[in-house]
């Protein structure tokens, strides 16, 4: 197995950014299909703003940088970042949270640092990461999973309702929820997992509807896979680190940790690996080196994950390794062939080395 | 003079430590959440650039290069101290809030680097100037950046004026925004991308000023080159 290859990865790309953009909206579709299954019409309203929000902010943005608009909207990636937003966020999100977060993304995170391909952050994440931190009670109120026609579920006019803000999504009965991961987050020390899981702290179906929603990205992820528009070594370096970590810690005390299988399929974690990790712009480079990001992002999730506030950490752990990236590119460039391997850092020259010189 | 309106120009705006130097972030990104936090702070970082500049430009004859640093140091932690006593004993509040940011400023290389790259070489008046302008411009912006943070963070403007200013300032409070609360500005994330914004617009001012410059130059008659020799030619 090499892992240091030489060419340039987008030279196996088979076709256009907008090809490939196109293919990539298309392996989300059964995520969100299975999204709109169990939350209800709120993750389709959700998904329809950001990217309208999107396109609309890009184009307006792109015309006042003094570029053609519709050149560089048929590259797809406003769509791609404002559904990639869209499926993150709570469903029936009122318009103006989904307007912050997309400006925090196209404006702020892709168009102000100089457009596709000069991003140094997910610009989804960035939005996502922001409206986190600056409106944690929206951000964290999930539906329960009623569906798509079920007897509770919120209705089409109810789900607009809640995207126009007219409705406090607090007064929708059926609206009130928790993730599973922010539910496990807030187990009382004293309760052991078992208890916790018996005493049904969901609302019932809820793990069920999470484990379905992650194989659906998982059927996306396997497209892309397949379609070679990403390569494998970030997917399976972070949910490797994330399984292994998972497993250490419920090897050791599984009345207080979850099990891996909870880390892998209870949360964001596998949408993040191939969706959100795989980003061609602002991952790393060389095949080494998406081994050590894919990698970094699973160490952080499950630090997250288990000792920091937040339950769910995928964001976060993706705009901290975009920031090592530059280090990681530096460190993994792969040897050209026909020359040396590249030395790297400072190289101090050993105490020993200087007394066996002959004199 | 020219020196010194150079001076006034170099610390107010072309020279600026917060926008263009980009020293003393830590200080201006914690600190910035509202105008009483920035004002506060603003005016102890004065106050010690002030003092430490003139104090060094007072020893620059007698210090050798080899102990400069150090030497700095101590006269700016001197100072730090002073200014950090002085707040305890008459904005007791504000120095709760202030907390750790106000011994750290010490630790501002706004500071030190006015010491060695100015004091050190100058005279003490000019010392005193530089460190003036220098100061009001870390002021400043720590003013415009905390009042940016603190209106569309929190929509108030002036909030709490009289842990500063005292009891005449307890009315000053301007709410602009009723009900309304942007947590993520008041955060320290918030800071880094008002600090950009505000970075950001600095050069675009420059941009349209220089541009202009240019402009003016290019629309004056240029000199004839022919030689006169009698009168002028109508």
């Amino acid at each position: 197995m090499s892992l240091m290859h030489a060419s340039a990865e987008p030279a196996r790309l088979p076709t256009s950014t907008g090809r490939v953009m196109a293919w990539l909206l298309l392996a989300t579709l059964p995520g969100i299909a299975t999204l709109a299954w169990y939350f209800g019409w709120g993750v389709l309203t959700n998904v329809l703003a950001a990217t309208a929000f999107a396109v609309a902010l890009e184009a307006l943005v792109l015309k006042l940088r003094g570029r053609s608009p519709t050149a560089t909207l048929s590259d797809n990636s406003a769509l791609v970042t404002g559904v990639l937003l869209g499926v993150s966020l709570p469903p029936g999100s009122s318009w103006w949270l989904i307007l912050v977060g997309v400006v925090a993304a196209i404006v702020i995170a892709k168009q102000l640092f100089g457009g596709l391909g000069h991003n140094p952050f997910n610009p989804a994440m960035v939005g996502y990461a922001l409206l986190l931190v600056a409106f944690p009670l929206p951000m964290t109120q999930w539906a329960a999973p009623h569906g798509l026609f079920g007897p509770e579920a919120t209705t089409l006019p109810d789900a607009l309702r809640l995207l126009a803000g007219l409705t406090d999504p607090l007064a929708l009965d059926g609206m009130s929820g928790a993730t599973p991961l922010d539910a496990f987050k807030h187990k009382p020390e004293a309760v052991m997992a078992s208890e916790f899981w018996a005493s049904s702290p969901l609302p019932e179906g809820t793990m069920n509807a999470w484990h379905s929603v992650s194989l659906a990205w998982l059927v996306g992820g396997a497209l892309l896979l397949y379609k070679r528009l990403i390569g494998w070594h970030i997917p399976v370096a972070m949910l490797g680190a994330m399984a292994v970590i998972a497993a250490l810690l419920y090897g050791v005390d599984p009345s207080h940790y979850g099990s891996p299988l909870f880390h892998l399929l209870g949360g964001a974690a596998i949408f993040g690996a191939f969706f959100i990790a795989t980003d061609p712009v602002s991952a790393a480079t060389s095949r080494k080196g998406k081994l050590y990001y894919g990698a970094g992002v699973g160490v952080l999730v499950m630090l997250i994950r288990t000792t920091g506030a937040y339950p769910d950490a995928v964001a976060f752990a993706v705009l901290l390794m975009n920031f090592a990236v530059p280090f990681i590119d530096y460190y993994t460039q792969p040897r050209t062939y026909g020359h040396h391997a590249p030395t790297r850092g400072i190289k101090v020259k050993r105490l020993e080395d200087e007394t066996e010189e002959p004199r | 003079m020219s020196q010194f309106n150079e001076l006034v120009r170099n610390g107010l705006w072309a020279n600026n430590p917060a926008l263009v130097q980009l020293l003393g972030l830590c200080p201006l990104l914690a600190v910035t959440s509202s105008v009483v936090n920035a004002l506060g702070l603003g005016l102890a970082t004065l106050l010690v650039l002030m003092g430490s500049n003139m104090s060094v430009s007072l020893i620059r004859h007698h210090v050798t290069s080899n102990v400069r640093l150090p030497a700095f140091v101590m006269i700016i932690a001197a100072f730090v101290t002073c200014a950090d006593l002085l707040m305890q004993a008459y904005t007791f509040e504000l120095h709760q809030i202030l907390g750790i940011f106000i011994p750290l400023i010490v630790t501002n290389c706004a500071i030190l680097g006015r010491a060695d790259a100015f004091a050190s070489r100058n005279p003490i008046l000019p010392s005193a100037t530089d460190g003036l302008m220098m100061g009001l411009g870390f002021a400043g912006v720590l003013v415009v950046l905390g009042s940016l943070r603190e209106l569309f963070g929190q929509g108030t403007l002036f909030a709490d004026m009289d842990l500063l200013l005292g009891p005449v300032a307890a009315g000053w409070q301007i709410t602009v925004f009723p009900n309304y609360e942007f947590l993520f500005l008041i955060l320290p994330p918030g800071a880094f991308f008002a600090t950009g914004l505000l970075i950001a617009l600095k050069n675009v001012i420059d941009d349209r000023l220089e541009r202009r410059r240019r402009l003016r130059q290019a629309d004056q008659p240029r000199e004839s080159r022919r030689v006169r020799v009698t009168g002028t030619i109508r």
